[in-house]
């Protein structure tokens, strides 16, 4: 088999099934158990510098 | 001391360098822009040799806060300046060709005609309006959101003023009758690898400031933003692969042939479009839009899931450009598949951005910026409805090669990007210049209507042209030859195209009301209006009538 052929059949077997594999993976992450606080605490990060950074905190 | 006399050295050798360049090159417009590199040369000796400075000159003109605040602001107030101005000039540009299409006499050859213009404000209006935008947005958001200063300050500042460079470079090309045919990436070679060293030291001061980050965790616009730096160099430097004829020459040969260049090139475009005024206006949206609503996000769930499902699914759709070509049906089919995934990931974040408002939806009566905002992310959602829509096979046929594209791609660029960077403007300025508010909020009123009314305008008028185009172009007579020869199509389109102009000077005319919105702001005047949103209330009137008590009888 050529380096092409060999590759092209990674891409569609092994390749695709380790993306999704990732894919589905990162998705989940924040759905792990106790990522509630964390994504919580991500979301409202923005707002901890109000008053555009120019006055003390 | 020795520093002075080092960079001097650099300066001069670049100096000399492109002396030799005009000299030996054959080539004008090589010469052109090797003149514009030694002037820029020129300017970094006096600055560097005397007690002129004029960068702290220019500095002053836009009243630019002295001293070091907090964070590094400099060059997002440049970035700021750039965007408003390269806007107006791409804008501009656009309603010239676009009245070169409608009257043709208005082509002056060969500098102003429509095939050297064209590029000219693709490119100003992308990579020169919507480019500095990022800059500017990203260096903003990435100090705000990792509570730290810009890594690497003068490497910042080497990027932006890097980078118009490129855009000068770019521009005057184009003119000078300088490409590499490549629609969004028509920069010759020379121009391509200057990017290419811009283009990293953006990923190092992005990536460095980063990495000295007080808060924890990476907020997810900077995961957006950086998605976008890190593609748009893998596709710059894999679609731009090509070998000059000469070193002293403009001309340069694609190292790929045939459909396979074809395709890279749709790799590249597509997602020019995917990271560049997808993933990077995203980011924006995901820092401006809750900060000015005063409320997080809706779902930072939902925008991770949309984050990487947008990652793993637009670099695949390009081949939807190429249906009926020479490329592979199996490569069409993937392209126009993979298109209508994306469907999803992208409502994900119009929803995540619209829902965001969910409870403080009376700020889009109140709040002009808000209004904004909102009429971007609907614009956002509707182009990336009938994106996927068009990518199918047996749509693309009627609507391939016609204006039905070209309105599709505006509702976009004028729609989404353009609101939601005018939007971040507005919110940017005053705080940057240390205003207390924007010199007249009801001049974003016309603003917003003006941009609304012209984008209605060329996306109508597109739309009828597109559909009026694909049908005459396919009508076959009872003979079985064509019905309509190609200049029957051009005159029946002739009045949209006019309505389309319309609808750009619309655009431009709200675009420049802004420029004088932001350039009395930065001034520091305030424009003595009513208040938006004030509710009338009586209160003597406001208060339940009281029961009055029924005559009793007579006993």
């Amino acid at each position: 088999m050529s380096l092409y052929e060999t590759l092209r059949h990674f891409a569609d077997s092994y390749g695709l099934a380790a993306m999704v594999a990732l894919y589905l993976a990162l998705c989940l992450w924040p759905f792990r158990p106790g990522a509630k606080t964390h994504v919580d605490a991500a979301k409202n990060l923005i707002f901890k510098d109000e008053n555009h950074g120019q006055q003390a905190d | 001391m020795e520093t002075v006399v080092k960079r001097l050295g650099v300066w001069a050798l670049v100096l000399l360098a492109a002396i030799c360049a005009i000299a030996l090159t054959p080539d004008r417009g090589f010469a052109i822009h090797a003149g514009i590199v030694a002037l820029v040369a020129v300017i970094l000796i006096i600055a560097t040799l005397g007690t002129y400075d004029p960068l702290a000159k220019a500095q002053s003109i836009f009243r630019m806060p002295p001293g070091p605040s907090r964070y590094d602001d400099d060059v997002v107030r440049w970035g700021v300046i750039a965007t408003m101005f390269w806007g107006l000039a791409g804008l501009l540009v656009g309603v010239v060709i676009a009245a070169q299409l409608s009257f043709p006499w208005l082509n002056l050859e060969p500098y102003l005609n429509f095939g050297r213009l064209r590029p000219l404000h693709t490119s100003a209006v992308i990579f020169a309006f919507g480019g500095n935008a990022l800059l500017a947005t990203s260096f903003y958001v990435v100090q705000r959101t990792c509570r730290t200063t810009l890594a690497l300050p003068g490497l910042a500042r080497f990027v932006f003023w890097g980078y118009q460079l490129f855009i000068v470079l770019a521009a005057t090309g184009y003119l000078l009758g300088i490409t590499q045919s490549r629609e969004y990436a028509e920069p010759e070679w020379y121009v391509d690898l200057w990017l290419t060293i811009v283009w990293v030291a953006y990923l190092a001061v992005y990536v460095a400031t980063i990495l000295r980050r007080h808060e924890p965790h990476i907020y997810v616009a900077n995961w957006f933003y950086l998605a976008f730096i890190i593609t748009i160099a893998m596709l710059h430097v894999v679609n731009n692969l090509a070998l000059p004829v000469s070193l002293l020459g403009a001309k340069s040969y694609s190292a790929f042939a045939g459909v396979q260049d074809a395709l890279t090139q749709w790799w590249y475009g597509h997602n020019a479009v995917g990271f560049f005024l997808t993933a990077g206006f995203l980011a924006m949206m995901y820092y401006f839009v809750p900060k000015q609503a005063g409320r997080p996000v809706y779902s930072y769930r939902l925008s991770i899931i949309h984050f990487w499902s947008l990652i793993f699914l637009y670099i695949w759709a390009g081949p939807h450009h190429l249906h009926y070509t020479a490329l592979p049906d199996w490569a069409q089919t993937l392209g126009m598949v993979f298109s209508i995934m994306l469907w999803m990931p992208s409502w994900g974040g119009m929803i995540n951005g619209l829902m965001t408002l969910n409870g403080a939806w009376d700020k889009v009566r109140t709040d002009p910026i808000i209004r904004m905002m909102v009429l971007a992310l609907a614009f956002y959602g509707m182009s990336t409805f009938e994106g996927p829509m068009l990518s199918i096979k047996a749509v693309n046929s009627l609507s391939h090669y016609t204006d039905w594209t070209i309105g599709h791609v505006h509702s976009g660029a004028l729609g989404w990007n353009g609101m939601i960077t005018f939007a971040c403007l507005y919110y940017l300025t005053p705080r940057l210049w240390g205003q207390a508010r924007l010199y007249s909020l009801q001049m974003i009123n016309w603003h917003f209507w003006l941009a609304t009314l012209g984008i209605v305008f060329y996306a109508a008028s597109m739309w009828v042209a597109g559909i009026t185009q694909g049908l005459m172009w396919r009508e076959y007579g009872a003979d079985g030859y064509l019905v309509n020869s190609f200049v029957d199509t051009v005159a029946a389109l002739h009045p949209m195209y006019v309505l389309r102009m319309v609808g750009g000077l619309l655009y431009l005319a709200g675009a420049a009301i802004m420029a004088f919105n932001l350039a009395m702001t930065i001034a520091g005047r305030q424009r003595d209006e009513a208040p938006l949103g004030e509710t009338a209330h009586d209160a003597a009137a406001d208060r339940p009538l009281l029961p009055q008590p029924a005559a009793e009888p007579a006993e």
